[in-house]
């Protein structure tokens, strides 16, 4: 899929050669050897919009994900028009290949790329470890942004059907299609239906989707913010929940952030056929009317039709 | 919730002038000048810094953010007694720092009766409302009504 030709994918990182996709992941050395490459454009997407401002990698646009990639209005993403405006306004051409690197483990970085994929965009790349690890090697800040010509960005439509969950469809899921429930252990449970340490966003009951297995995001991660070793990643998605990497998954979390990160992780370290990321996630779940909900640690089963 | 000023009351402190700067403020440079915010926000001072244990944390935020209040009694006025406002937030948290930045620039020095007189809906008039997102400014309302319960206890005054 992956123009990988015309820009080379790194392979001065041995464990990336392990990862299913390893065209789709990038070091920060590899980034800071790249920024001046015609037809790569680094984009920071990070959960505080003002980061960015305070510092960011040399060259790297912008992009927001609630000010810029969700629709203002509708709870939804930006459609093809909209995406097309904002790649033209960042200076991205459709061709370009988009190096993405954000704060929390990336987070917000996958968002952004699986709503980049959404479009069908063909080469976006994360940088492994994020702001972290570029910050931990003391590499370089500016608070310069680039100025980059606008682009004609062709208008495509929004593909939701291939990497995109809505609610009915993973109601139907449940009992056939595994779900997985990457927030953090209080959230899976039901003791809480917030982040630890995050503010309330109204989720009115707590629980999880029946037969959803919980797996936190962050068991995929180092402390160093990179990416565990696909041998690690293998324990952890294959053996212990008994998953085959050819099947299909729904990942879901709070508002789909963090289920983000998994996506990319089964998707494309693990190579996982069909990952679909459900981001109305427990944020709808929580509040809809008579959908089933599981409380305590375990999956439970799936409801009697 | 509108983005645009109001003929409310005009706020209290060094708040109006503030909010002034951001409604005069083009769409695009509402971020930089909430950075400067940020940047300024001062260090706490020793007896704060070795002590973190004394502030008080403000869950509303995304950041990990903490605060605390101190209150220079008025011999004969409650609500005239002077507020000082120190703040903890880390620099990978600037839009948290420059929420801070705001209360402390507007409010440190000010009286009780000027803090405790700051309207609830005070993020909401900063003009910041499509830059920023309402969801992220519900940090600054915690901050905003954590700053007045603190008040309100160390002052005693009442609302």
């Amino acid at each position: 899929m992956t123009n990988s030709t015309r820009i080379p994918a790194d392979t001065q990182e041995t464990k990336f050669q392990d990862y299913a996709h390893p065209e789709r992941i990038v070091s920060t050395a590899w980034v800071a050897d790249n920024l001046d490459t015609p037809g790569v454009v680094i984009v920071e997407s990070d959960e505080d919009v003002l980061l960015y401002e305070s510092g960011h990698i040399p060259g790297a646009v912008k992009i927001d994900w609630h000010t810029e990639l969700n629709d203002p209005v509708t709870r939804d993403y930006v459609d093809g028009e909209g995406f097309a405006k904002l790649m033209s306004s960042k200076g991205i051409s459709r061709e370009d290949t988009l190096v993405v690197y954000g704060d929390k483990s990336n987070w917000w970085a996958a968002y952004a790329m699986w709503v980049f994929s959404l479009f069908g965009h063909e080469d976006v790349r994360l940088m492994d470890g994020g702001r972290q690890k570029w910050e931990a090697e003391g590499r370089e800040y500016t608070r310069e942004k680039p100025t980059r010509p606008a682009t004609e960005y062709p208008v495509v439509d929004r593909d939701d059907s291939q990497i995109r969950a809505f609610l009915p469809e993973v109601r139907d899921a449940i009992g056939s299609i595994p779900l997985i429930d990457v927030r953090s252990g209080e959230e899976y449970t039901g003791e809480r239906t917030h982040m630890p340490a995050y503010p309330e966003e109204g989720a009115l009951r707590g629980g999880h989707i029946p037969t959803a297995k919980s797996v936190p995001w962050a068991k995929a991660a180092n402390e160093d913010g990179t990416f565990k070793d696909a041998a690690q990643l293998k324990v952890l998605y294959l053996d212990d929940l008994g998953l085959e990497a050819g099947g299909d998954i729904i990942a879901y979390c709070r508002i789909g952030e963090r289920s983000s990160h998994t996506w990319f992780v089964l998707s494309h370290l693990l190579g996982f056929d069909s990952v679909k990321n459900y981001d109305g996630s427990w944020t709808e779940w929580g509040n809809v009317v008579r959908v089933p909900i599981v409380t305590g640690e375990e999956p439970g089963e799936a409801p009697r039709a | 919730m509108s983005d645009t000023p109001t003929d409310a009351a005009p706020l209290p402190g060094g708040l109006q002038e503030i909010a002034d700067d951001f409604a005069a403020a083009a769409q695009d440079e509402l971020l930089e000048l909430l950075l400067e915010f940020s940047d300024d926000l001062p260090a706490l001072p020793d007896r704060y810094a070795d002590h973190p244990e004394l502030l008080e944390p403000v869950p509303e935020c995304q950041s990990p953010i903490f605060l605390i209040v101190e209150v220079e009694p008025h011999a004969e006025d409650p609500k005239a007694g002077t507020v000082h406002l120190f703040f903890s937030a880390p620099k990978e948290a600037p839009t948290t720092r420059g929420f801070a930045g705001i209360l402390q620039e507007g409010l440190d020095g000010r009286t009780v009766g000027e803090v405790l007189a700051v309207p609830a809906d005070f993020p909401l008039r900063l003009s910041l409302t499509q830059a920023v997102s309402p969801l992220r400014l519900n940090g600054m309302s915690g901050m905003l009504s954590r700053i007045q319960r603190q008040v309100i206890e160390k002052s005693g005054t009442t609302a």
